[in-house]
C-alpha cells in the first residue's frame, strides 16, 4: 500500500560523510533528479582539501547541501531540515547545524567503538538520548547494503560496502518522490566497462529505494512540486562551467581562438578541465609549469590575436601580478580569472571567502589600473565571463574577473541561453593604411590602442614593459611623457562603459544593502526575509568593482544608512567610504563558509 | 615562404638608436642576426623577437620585425603561447644568463622539454650587466664582484649540460665576434622544427672584460664539431643525435681541457609542441556549436 504523500514548499538536505564515501557523487546524482522534477534548487559542496583523510575522522568529512523548493530560492539553505550522517564523524561535525525537529538519518553500522573514538565521542549518541531533538531514523545501511549485494557475481566485499552511498541516495529518492531514471541511466554509463559494479550500484539504489517503500521506518513521503520560474529549457549549471562556456561563448562571439593558460589550483582546475574538453571550438588549453607561465602564455597568444585567459585562485593571482602590470603597458586584452578561496598564504582552499579584491585592484607595483568584475550566482558566470572578455577585447587590457569557491561548485538550475540571442564581439586588427603606424595612437572614444598582430605586413612594431612616448610607442624617459601615459591608462579604466547601478528599491527604505559578488544569493534572501518581517529594505548588488557604476555615488546617498555585508575584513566597504565619502556600515564574516540568509536579515533588521 | 623576397640585413634595422655600451659583444650578434634574416626568406611580419629584462633583451627594440621586451625570465613562456597559438610565424628568444638561468630556469627548461618551436638565444657573459655587475648563475667560483667581494660561493650552471637535461632537441654554441660560426649555428637552429637552444659567448667588456679572451683573440683557437669526426683531440667522435656525446662535449671547457666547442652539440627531431597541439585541435571530436555546449547534459522545460 502507498504510504501519505505530505506536500513541502522546501528541503534542505545536507549529505555527509567520509571524504570516500562518495557524498559529492551522490549529492551530484540527488541535484540531477531534483532538477528533471522542476524543482528550483541551490547547492553547495563544502569538502576538506584533503583527498582522503584518515578514514572516520572529523577533517575527512565531505558534505553536499542541497536546498530545493517550489518556488524561486537564493541560497542552497541556512540549516539542514535532513541530514544524512553517514558516519560518527559526519554527525558531530554536522549536527550542530541541525534544528529542532529535523530528520537525521544515519549509517547505524558506522557507529563502531572505533569510529565513535576517532569522532571524539565518548558514549554512542544513537544510544544516549542526546539525539533526541531530532526525528531519528537509525538505519544498517552498510549491512543492508552488503547483504543485497551478496548475490552479485564478482563483486569483493569492500566493493558491496562502497556501494552503500546508492542505497542512501535510492532511500532519499523515495522519501521525496523523486525519478530514478537518470541515476540509472548514470550508473549504466559510468560503470560501463565495469558490468558486475554497475549491477551492484544499480542494486544497492533500487534497494534504498524500495526500503524507504516498505519500512515501517519511514510512514510518509514528501512531495515538492515544480516551482514556478520563467519559461525555457532549464539545465543544473556549476559556477566553473557556466565560466568555461562564457569563455568558448566570447570565442565565438569574436572570431577569436581562445587560450587558457593555466596551474592546476583549487578551486580553479575545473574550468581547466572543462575548457580542455573544447577542442572542437578551436580551444587550445595549456597547463603550464607554473602560474607566471600561465599567465604569460596567455599575454603572448593575445599578442598573437587570440583571446588569451588565465585562470587561477588566490595563491596563484598574487604570482601573476607581474604579467598583469606588463598587459596593462603593452595594453593587449587579457582575461585573469581569481576564483577566490579562504586565506591568506594557503588558507583555506575549498572554501569561499571575498579576500582577493583589494589584491586584484591594487596589487601591483605603480600606477596599474585594471578594471574588475564578479560573478553574482553559478549562472551568472556565463554572462560575467563574456562581459569580462569583451571589455578586455574592445578597451585592450587586462580585466579581472572574480568568482569564489561557492559559486565555482555551487549548482542551481540554468535557463539555457538563445545563443543567437548574444551580442557579437567586434574586433578590429589594425591593418597598414600608408600612413605611418603608431602603435599607442588611441583611439578617441575608448582610448584603446591598435592591436596590430605579428603577420601583418607594414604593422612590424615593437613593444615592452619600458614606459612608452605617446602615440609612437618608442621608449620614452621623458617626465612629462609618463606623467601623460600614466593618465591616460587610468582614464581608458574610468571611462570604461559600465551599466548604471540598479536597486532593488522598496517604497519607504531608508537602508541600502550594497553587495558585490558571490554573496547575492544569502543577501538577497536575508533581504526577503526582513521585508516579510514588515521592514523596509533596498538591496543593490555590484558587477563592477573597477570602474564603479557612474551613478553609484548618487544612490549610496540617497539612503540614510548603508549596510555592506562582506566575506572579509571590509574592503568594498573601504573603497565606498574612501570613494564617495559615505558613512556605510560593514558586516563581516570570514568563516569559509557562505553567509547565512538569516544572518543577513539579523544585521539589516538591527539597523532598519 | 615566398622566394620572391629580396630583403637585405638593412630591412631588419629598425630606426631605434642602438644603446649598448660601446664595445659590447651585444653590436656583433645583433649584426650578424640582422645580415642572416634575408636569407630565411620569411617576410618580415612574420618574426617575432621576444626578450626579458637584461642588456640583450633590449635586442627587439632594434629590429625590424615584430617584438615584445617582456619581463624578467618570463620570455620563454610568453613566446610558448605565441607559437603556439601562431604556428604560422617564427619566434625567436632573446635572453641572457641571468634572465634564462636564475628568475627564468623554470620557464627555459619546460621550453625545452615541451619542445616548443622557438628558437632561443643565450646571449651569455656570466655577469649581470644592466644591474652593473654582479655575478650571474654562470659566473665561476670564487669571481669577484659587487655582491661577492670575497669572491663568488656558488658552483655556476653549465647551459648546454642544463638544456640538454631538460630534454632539448637543439643545442649549439657560438662567439659573439665569430660571424661565420655564428651564423652557421642560426642556420641550423632557424630550420630545426622545435625547440632551439644557442648559447652564445658575449664579452661584457664593462664589468667581465675578457672573460672569453681565449677565443676571442685567438682565432686559430675556435675549434668548430663536425658531425661524425673527433673534436680535436679528444677522442670523442661527434654525433649530434647521440645523447651521451653532446653531454660529454658539454663538459669540455677551455680551463680544464684546452679546448671548448663551438657549433652543434645536439640536433634531433621529435615533433614540435606547437605541431602536437595543432594535430589535437584538428582530431578533435565533439560539438563546435555553441546553443549545443550550453544545453549540454540532462535539461527540462518549463513553460
Amino acid at each position: 500500500m502507498a504510504k501519505p504523500v505530505e506536500q513541502l514548499e522546501s528541503v534542505v538536505i545536507r549529505f555527509a560523510g567520509d571524504s570516500g564515501d562518495g557524498m559529492q557523487l551522490t549529492g551530484g546524482r540527488f541535484t540531477t533528479e531534483t532538477a528533471l522534477t522542476g524543482n528550483d534548487l541551490a547547492t553547495f559542496p563544502d569538502f576538506p582539501a584533503e583527498i582522503r583523510a584518515p578514514a572516520g575522522s572529523l577533517p575527512g568529512v565531505s558534505g553536499f547541501q542541497l536546498h530545493f523548493a517550489d518556488h524561486d530560492i537564493l541560497t542552497p539553505g541556512d540549516r539542514p531540515d535532513v541530514l544524512v550522517a553517514m558516519n560518527p564523524a559526519a554527525l558531530k561535525t554536522n549536527v550542530r547545524d541541525l534544528p529542532k525537529g529535523a530528520t537525521l538519518i544515519v549509517d547505524t553500522d558506522a557507529f563502531t567503538d572505533r569510529n565513535l573514538k576517532k569522532a571524539g565521542y565518548e558514549a554512542n549518541p544513537l544510544e544516549d538520548g542526546s539525539l533526541g531533538d531530532y526525528q531519528l531514523h537509525a538505519v544498517p545501511l552498510t549491512s543492508l547494503t552488503v547483504g543485497a549485494l551478496k548475490e552479485i557475481d564478482g563483486v569483493t566485499a569492500r566493493e558491496a560496502e562502497r556501494a552503500k552511498n546508492m542505497f542512501a541516495l535510492g532511500l532519499m529518492s523515495w522519501l521525496y518522490g523523486r525519478p530514478t531514471d537518470s541515476t540509472t541511466t548514470y550508473i549504466e554509463k559510468k560503470f560501463a566497462k565495469r558490468p558486475e559494479i554497475a549491477a551492484a550500484n544499480l542494486k544497492a539504489f533500487s534497494t534504498g529505494y524500495a526500503f524507504g517503500e516498505t519500512s515501517e521506518a519511514f510512514s510518509v513521503q514528501y512531495e515538492v512540486k515544480p516551482a514556478k520560474l520563467p519559461p525555457g529549457r532549464y539545465r543544473q549549471i556549476t559556477g566553473n562551467a557556466a565560466l568555461s562556456y562564457g569563455l568558448v561563448a566570447a570565442s565565438k562571439l569574436s572570431g577569436l581562438e581562445l587560450f587558457l593558460g593555466a596551474y592546476p589550483i583549487t578551486p580553479a582546475s575545473s574550468i581547466l578541465e572543462e575548457l580542455s574538453k573544447q577542442k572542437a571550438f578551436g580551444v587550445r588549453t595549456f597547463q603550464a609549469e607554473d602560474e607566471i607561465a600561465a599567465v604569460g602564455a596567455a599575454l603572448g597568444a593575445s599578442f598573437g590575436g587570440g583571446l588569451g585567459v588565465t585562470t587561477s585562485a588566490g595563491p596563484g593571482i598574487v604570482l601573476k601580478a607581474e604579467t598583469v602590470g606588463l598587459g596593462i603597458m603593452l595594453e593587449l586584452p587579457l582575461v585573469i580569472i581569481d576564483v577566490q578561496r579562504a586565506g591568506p598564504s594557503t588558507g583555506m582552499p575549498t572554501k569561499p571567502e571575498q579576500g582577493d579584491l583589494l589584491m586584484v585592484l591594487f596589487g601591483r607595483n605603480s600606477e596599474s589600473p585594471v578594471p574588475v568584475l564578479a560573478a553574482s550566482t553559478p549562472g551568472d558566470c556565463f554572462y560575467a565571463a563574456l562581459e569580462a572578455a569583451r571589455v578586455a577585447i574592445k578597451y585592450r587590457t587586462p580585466v579581472y574577473l572574480l568568482s569564489d569557491a561557492y559559486l565555482a561548485n555551487g549548482a542551481e538550475p540554468w535557463r539555457i541561453p538563445d545563443v543567437s540571442a548574444l551580442e557579437p564581439i567586434p574586433v578590429d586588427f589594425a591593418r597598414a593604411n600608408g600612413s605611418e603606424f603608431l602603435p599607442y595612437k588611441r583611439d578617441p572614444e575608448t582610448l584603446a590602442r591598435p592591436w596590430a598582430i605579428p603577420g601583418t605586413p607594414g604593422l612590424e612594431h615593437r613593444i615592452g614593459g619600458l614606459e612608452k612616448a605617446n602615440e609612437t610607442g618608442n621608449v620614452s624617459y621623458d617626465p612629462e611623457n609618463h606623467d601623460l601615459m600614466t593618465q591616460l591608462r587610468a582614464q581608458k579604466v574610468a571611462g570604461i562603459e559600465v551599466p548604471a547601478q540598479d536597486v532593488d528599491h522598496q517604497e519607504g527604505a531608508d537602508v541600502l544593502v550594497l553587495s558585490w559578488g558571490g554573496t547575492y544569493g544569502p543577501v538577497h534572501a536575508g533581504v526577503r526575509q526582513v521585508r516579510a518581517r514588515g521592514r523596509k529594505v533596498a538591496h543593490a548588488h555590484l558587477r563592477w568593482l573597477n570602474p564603479f557604476p557612474a551613478n553609484l555615488g548618487d544612490l549610496l546617498r540617497s539612503y540614510d544608512r548603508v549596510l555592506v555585508p562582506e566575506l572579509n575584513a571590509g574592503q568594498l566597504l573601504q573603497l565606498v567610504r574612501a570613494r564617495y565619502l559615505v558613512d556605510a556600515t560593514g558586516y563581516n564574516r570570514v568563516t569559509g563558509k557562505p553567509f547565512k540568509s538569516g544572518e543577513i536579515a539579523d544585521a539589516v533588521e538591527a539597523m532598519t | 615562404m615566398t622566394t620572391e623576397l629580396k630583403l637585405t640585413a638593412k630591412d631588419f634595422k629598425s630606426d631605434q638608436e642602438v644603446r649598448w655600451c660601446p664595445g659590447c659583444g651585444d653590436y656583433a650578434i645583433l649584426a650578424a642576426v640582422q645580415s642572416f634574416m634575408p636569407e630565411l626568406g620569411i617576410p618580415r611580419e612574420n618574426i617575432v623577437f621576444i626578450s626579458g629584462i637584461g642588456c640583450a633583451a633590449r635586442f627587439p627594440y632594434y629590429m625590424q620585425s615584430y617584438g615584445m621586451h617582456s619581463i624578467h625570465g618570463r620570455a620563454p613562456a610568453i613566446a610558448t603561447g605565441l607559437a603556439v597559438s601562431r604556428p604560422d610565424l617564427s619566434v625567436w628568444v632573446v635572453t641572457g644568463d641571468g634572465d634564462s638561468l636564475s628568475i627564468g630556469g623554470n620557464h627555459l627548461i619546460h621550453a625545452l622539454r615541451r619542445n616548443v618551436n622557438v628558437k632561443i638565444l643565450l646571449f651569455n657573459n656570466r655577469i649581470y650587466g644592466l644591474t652593473k655587475g654582479q655575478y650571474s648563475p654562470t659566473s665561476g667560483q670564487g669571481k669577484v664582484t659587487g655582491s661577492t667581494p670575497m669572491g663568488s660561493v656558488d658552483y655556476p650552471f653549465n647551459p648546454l649540460a642544463l638544456a640538454l637535461g631538460a630534454g632539448a632537441t637543439f643545442v649549439a654554441r657560438a662567439l659573439d665576434i665569430d660571424k661565420p660560426g655564428l651564423t652557421e649555428v642560426l642556420r641550423r637552429a632557424a630550420t630545426h622544427r622545435g625547440a632551439a637552444l644557442v648559447e652564445i659567448f658575449q664579452n661584457c667588456n664593462i664589468y667581465n672584460d675578457g672573460e672569453f679572451d681565449y677565443i676571442r683573440e685567438d682565432k686559430d683557437a675556435r675549434t668548430y664539431l663536425a658531425n661524425g669526426e673527433e673534436f680535436g683531440s679528444t677522442g670523442i667522435v661527434q654525433d649530434e643525435t647521440d645523447f651521451a656525446t653532446a653531454f660529454s662535449l658539454a663538459q669540455l671547457t677551455w680551463e680544464k681541457d684546452g679546448v671548448i666547442p663551438l657549433g652543434v652539440f645536439r640536433d634531433v627531431q621529435k615533433d614540435a609542441y606547437d605541431d602536437l597541439v595543432a594535430a589535437q585541435l584538428a582530431n578533435a571530436r565533439g560539438t563546435n556549436d555553441l546553443q549545443a555546449l550550453v544545453g549540454s547534459g540532462d535539461t527540462w522545460d518549463i513553460s
